[in-house]
């Protein structure tokens, strides 16, 4: 398989993640806006969670989900662009996908060793967020054949 | 068009996702818009009913709660606050949800309590403690230390906390709250109406308690 089908087949597979990502934050902003993310459908850990203070951003009261849906969102565009061959969206992709991947990390660290408690929702997003790294590290390096 | 492939992708998904939002936010703002409702036919005068605040108070809040619910506690003190800054009349119903393992066995605690008069005592306790017996592989030594701190009568209390009749009243308040459509908790009625899921939080149940408070004529 050549280098150029391989990039195609993961930057596809980036792509469909970052949208289940996308589905997934995007429901979870819904739930904020409508007052639900307080109550959580009566699940402990979840609430815990996502009606914490780490779950709003400071001073802007913005839920993070809403910065997530729109994190995914950054990913999936620049995740289809490269798939048209746009090397420059190749590197935003990568850059995206880091700082989310950071971003993950220190939310499992609120959830294991402040809040205590693992709500359901944030771990199918960091495994989504493992996966789009994964796939970052794994994609084969750029040849330098490209539209931009 | 290969070019303008990526611009179009990435313009639909835009789309879709800024499209199903909406639609799940207004489905969810309708669903909530459709409040329960207090009949009179629902209530039982023979029941025991844990009550705070005068019978003729304007505004009369019910709460069906699960004491291993975070959100319940969280609401727990502001509710005790409201009730003694406005003199409103408190009601809390037992609706241990199944999720919560130690849930039932708390509300046994808290009606247990209640048996020797001391319900809110146990109430206000097993909020304030709830990090602590929730992660607790023998949650119900822990209550019975928590009745020893009420300075109980300890084997009455332990004796209770089997009794079938608290069992009963435990099931009839969950019939009750079947019967009205509570489905999860906290979920208060404030003057038989259902108080919306975005008002039942720490920061904005004081507020809205205080306009209906304003709003209401004073029965008596």
């Amino acid at each position: 398989m050549n280098r150029s089908r391989l990039q195609t087949i993961f930057y596809s597979v980036a792509a469909l993640v970052a949208l289940v990502g996308l589905a997934e934050a995007t429901y979870l902003t819904v739930m904020f806006l409508s007052g639900e993310t307080a109550i959580c459908g009566g699940s402990s850990d979840c609430a815990m969670v996502l009606g914490s203070k780490y779950a709003i951003l400071p001073f802007v009261k913005i839920p993070l989900s809403g910065l997530g849906a729109l994190a995914y969102f950054s990913a999936f565009t620049f995740a289809t662009f490269a798939l048209f061959g746009y090397a420059l969206a190749r590197k935003f992709f990568s850059w995206t996908v880091l700082t989310m991947f950071c971003m993950t990390l220190w939310l499992l660290y609120v959830q294991a060793f402040l809040l205590h408690a693992f709500c359901k929702y944030c771990l199918f997003s960091a495994a989504l967020i493992f996966l789009l790294t994964g796939l970052v590290v794994a994609t084969p390096p750029t040849e330098e054949t490209s539209n931009v | 068009m290969k070019r303008s492939a990526p611009f179009i992708i990435v313009a639909i998904v835009a789309l879709l996702a800024l499209g199903s939002g909406t639609y799940l936010y207004r489905t969810k703002r309708a669903a909530s818009g459709t409040t329960l409702k207090i009949t009179k036919t629902e209530s039982s005068p023979s029941e025991v009913v844990h009550t705070l605040g005068p019978e003729n108070a304007p505004v009369t809040i019910e709460e069906f709660g699960d004491f291993q619910c975070p959100p319940c506690g969280r609401l727990s003190e502001p509710i005790n606050q409201i009730q003694k800054q406005h003199n409103i009349r408190v009601i809390y119903r037992e609706f241990p949800l199944p999720m919560h393992a130690h849930a039932k066995e708390a509300a046994y605690a808290a009606e247990a309590a209640g048996r020797q008069g001391k319900f809110w005592e146990m109430h206000d306790l097993l909020f304030r403690e709830q990090a602590v017996w929730s992660k607790s592989e023998d949650a119900r030594a822990l209550f019975q230390a928590y009745a020893g701190m009420l300075q109980l009568d300890l084997s009455r209390f332990k004796t209770d906390l089997d009794n079938p009749e608290v069992r009963e009243k435990i099931e009839a308040d969950q019939k009750r709250g079947a019967a009205i459509g509570v489905k999860t908790t906290p979920t208060l009625f404030l003057n038989n109406e259902a108080v919306p899921v975005s008002e039942l939080n720490p920061e904005k149940l004081p507020a809205f308690v205080e306009n209906a408070v304003k709003n209401a004529k004073p029965s008596s």
